[in-house]
């Protein structure tokens, strides 16, 4: 009988969540945490990205309870991150005494502090390393800890950003720092048009595959520019909050791993032209990202007809946990307004037959 | 789902005391303010988004030891939405829950008011999913909210309007806007039109809740609710004329349409299912 769909939901739900369990039981291998935060590292980061909540551990935790989807990862550091008291504001951050890892710009060949390439995908071939089917873990280790070892550490160079040699020049408008309480998009709804720090909070926890989507339509011909990636680092910046005894002094609490994008576009200047700037930053290392933001920071801030020139369509479609949400809200039954759709199609075909 | 260890590191209710009280500051705007929505800080609930959290997080900051919890889904106690928010309400507060509907004290909802009236000590908790009802014939937020500030409704009587040219019938089928108190064109969530009449002038509080949408908005006991429509054209509800329920008879409740694949026939029965049962309860 079909009414069954609807009634003796208790014990289905039950049997459901003990079926989830066998669908991880197929090995007799436990997946350590400590594997999945050290070797799956940019799918971690991808989900801390998205939760906007930094802990490796708690990420890899989620990610073996759902059986690595990202989205469900990312529901569960959500809802928890709701439980959280908030103590404490850190201080701004100024990403230019970043710990450098990888810095790179499109646009010059020599920058102040010099590129550094790190580690990075964009140069590998992409072929199947069968070589990893069987791995000697505690060899790669030992490896590359000796790597470390062996190696002198030089003096970091001050790597200012390279947007500042343009202010400098007069391309680029230079603003004073605003030091303005940020719109908190966890705690307000948005409204519009939405001030650019709910822009960028909105964009930093946005799903990658939406706003990489949306960057895209902008290069292709959706959007108005090509722009250049002016500059691109990643690494790791401290985080201080005041310290209680006294709020002159600061307390290191820990460090975030961050990828930081600034990218250049031409825009009209009266009757000449200059460039203006697109920003983006997220947690962990997720240049695509990243640079996805920076372009649709810059076409937010231009108008036009374009999907991504309006910062509703933009900032109201991309949370993780609100498009999953509802559209898998649409397997929950329907069936007092499907009945009602139904009354309303039969009454105006009565009508007309 | 968590086990009641894990749980135990959670506050009452789920949420910290400084978000509820929040909830409750819009709900009291909300109700100062009738169809008006209000927007609120909707947190991330551990049950999806479009799901019902706006009316777990209005249930969470309202409940307290004292009350009676009844959750419906369809109309039904039983279905899987509403037992799955009804144990997670129940493990993180404690309270009661019931399926009938004159011993609940706050009643969640999803699509459906229920057929016996509310008493003025009950609240109904509607879960929200689009509670813009401009929405439809305008896709921008900045836009209607400034369209109910000017009271701008003349789009969605067009809209009205050319149903009605091009169908004979205005074919809005669930979700049917309401004129509140002669001032706010409000979504009664997906409620069936049947429904609609009794939002007005009801002894009980009607909440709404919308968590993904992060709104809430009220009708407060007493309110003039009207479902929009022409002089000449009246609102109609959904006609289930000559149709009883199978179970219990009734005649005068919303039914659900249920085909027997079996033989091919087509049964109603009552959408309530706690109605239903009563009914059957007092004719024995």
């Amino acid at each position: 009988m079909a009414y069954v769909a609807v009634s003796g939901g208790e014990e289905a739900i039950e049997a459901s969540i003990a079926l989830l369990n066998y669908y991880r039981s197929g090995t007799d291998k436990d997946l350590d945490l400590e594997v999945i935060e050290e070797k799956m590292s940019l799918l971690v980061d991808r989900v801390m990205s998205e939760a906007g909540l930094y802990s490796k551990r708690y990420a890899a935790l989620a990610l073996k309870q759902c059986e690595g989807s990202s989205d469900e990862a990312v529901f569960l550091l959500r809802a928890y991150r709701s439980t959280l008291k908030r103590s404490y504001d850190t201080r701004v951050v100024n990403t230019q005494d970043m710990r450098i890892a990888r810095r790179i710009s499109a646009a010059f060949k020599d920058i102040p502090g010099g590129q550094v390439l790190g580690a990075t995908y964009d140069y590998t071939h992409r072929l199947m390393n069968f070589s990893l089917e069987t791995e000697d873990a505690p060899a790669l280790q030992k490896k590359m800890r000796d790597l470390v070892q062996s190696q002198t550490p030089v003096e970091a160079p001050d790597s200012p950003r390279v947007s500042d040699t343009l202010k400098d020049e007069g391309l680029i408008d230079r603003f004073p720092a605003n030091d303005e309480k940020p719109f908190d998009v966890t705690q307000n709804l948005l409204e519009f048009p939405a001030p650019r720090s709910a822009r960028l909070q909105t964009l930093s926890r946005a799903d990658t595959g939406f706003i990489s989507g949306l960057a895209y339509s902008v290069l292709r011909g959706f959007g108005q520019v090509h722009p250049t990636v002016g500059e691109l680092r990643v690494g790791a910046v401290e985080l201080e909050v005041p310290y209680l005894e006294n709020p002159e002094e600061s307390l290191y609490i820990g460090d975030v791993l961050l990828t930081e994008v600034e990218v250049f576009n031409e825009a009209d200047d009266k009757n000449q032209l200059k460039l203006s700037c697109g920003y983006g930053a997220v947690f962990g290392r997720n240049e695509n990202k990243a640079i996805a933001m920076a372009v649709l920071d810059h076409e937010l801030s231009t108008t036009g007809d374009f999907p991504t020139q309006n910062d509703e369509f933009v900032l109201m479609h991309g949370d993780s946990l609100e498009m999953n949400g509802f559209i898998s809200h649409l397997k929950l039954p329907h069936y007092v307004t499907f009945q009602s759709k139904l009354d309303a199609v039969r009454k105006t075909r009565r009508k007309t037959t | 789902m968590m086990d009641k260890q894990s749980m135990e590191k959670y506050n009452y209710a789920f949420l910290d005391e400084g978000s509820k009280r929040e909830i409750r500051r819009s709900v009291l705007k909300a109700v100062a303010i009738p169809g008006y929505q209000v927007p609120f800080g909707s947190r991330e609930l551990p049950i999806g988004r479009g799901w019902g959290t706006g009316g777990i997080q209005l249930t969470l900051s309202l409940i307290g030891p004292e009350d009676t919890l009844k959750v419906i889904d369809q109309g039904s106690d039983e279905s899987v939405n509403a037992v799955n928010i009804k144990k997670f309400v129940r493990m993180c507060t404690g309270v009661p829950v019931t399926t009938r509907t004159q011993d609940a004290t706050l009643i969640q909802t999803r699509h459906r008011v229920p057929e016996i009236p509310l008493r003025n000590d009950q609240i109904l908790i509607l879960q929200v999913p689009l509670p813009e009802p401009l929405r439809v014939v305008e896709p921008q937020e900045s836009v209607t909210k400034k369209m109910h500030a000017e009271s701008d409704y003349a789009a969605i009587w067009l809209q009205l309007y050319e149903s009605l040219v091009k169908y004979g019938k205005v074919t809005i089928s669930a979700e049917y806007p309401c004129l509140v108190e002669d001032r706010y064109i409000m979504n009664p969530s997906p409620i069936p039109k049947f429904d609609n009449p009794k939002l007005h002038e009801a002894d009980c509080l009607y909440l709404f809740g919308a968590g993904r949408e992060k709104k809430i908005y009220a009708i407060p006991p007493h309110t003039k609710v009207v479902s929009l429509a022409f002089d000449d054209v009246p609102f109609e509800r959904e006609s289930f004329a000559g149709k009883k329920c199978r179970l219990c008879g009734s005649t005068d409740t919303y039914l659900d349409e249920i085909y027997d694949s079996a033989t091919g026939e087509r049964y109603y029965q009552c959408s309530d299912t706690s109605y239903c049962r009563e009914v059957r309860s007092k004719c024995k």
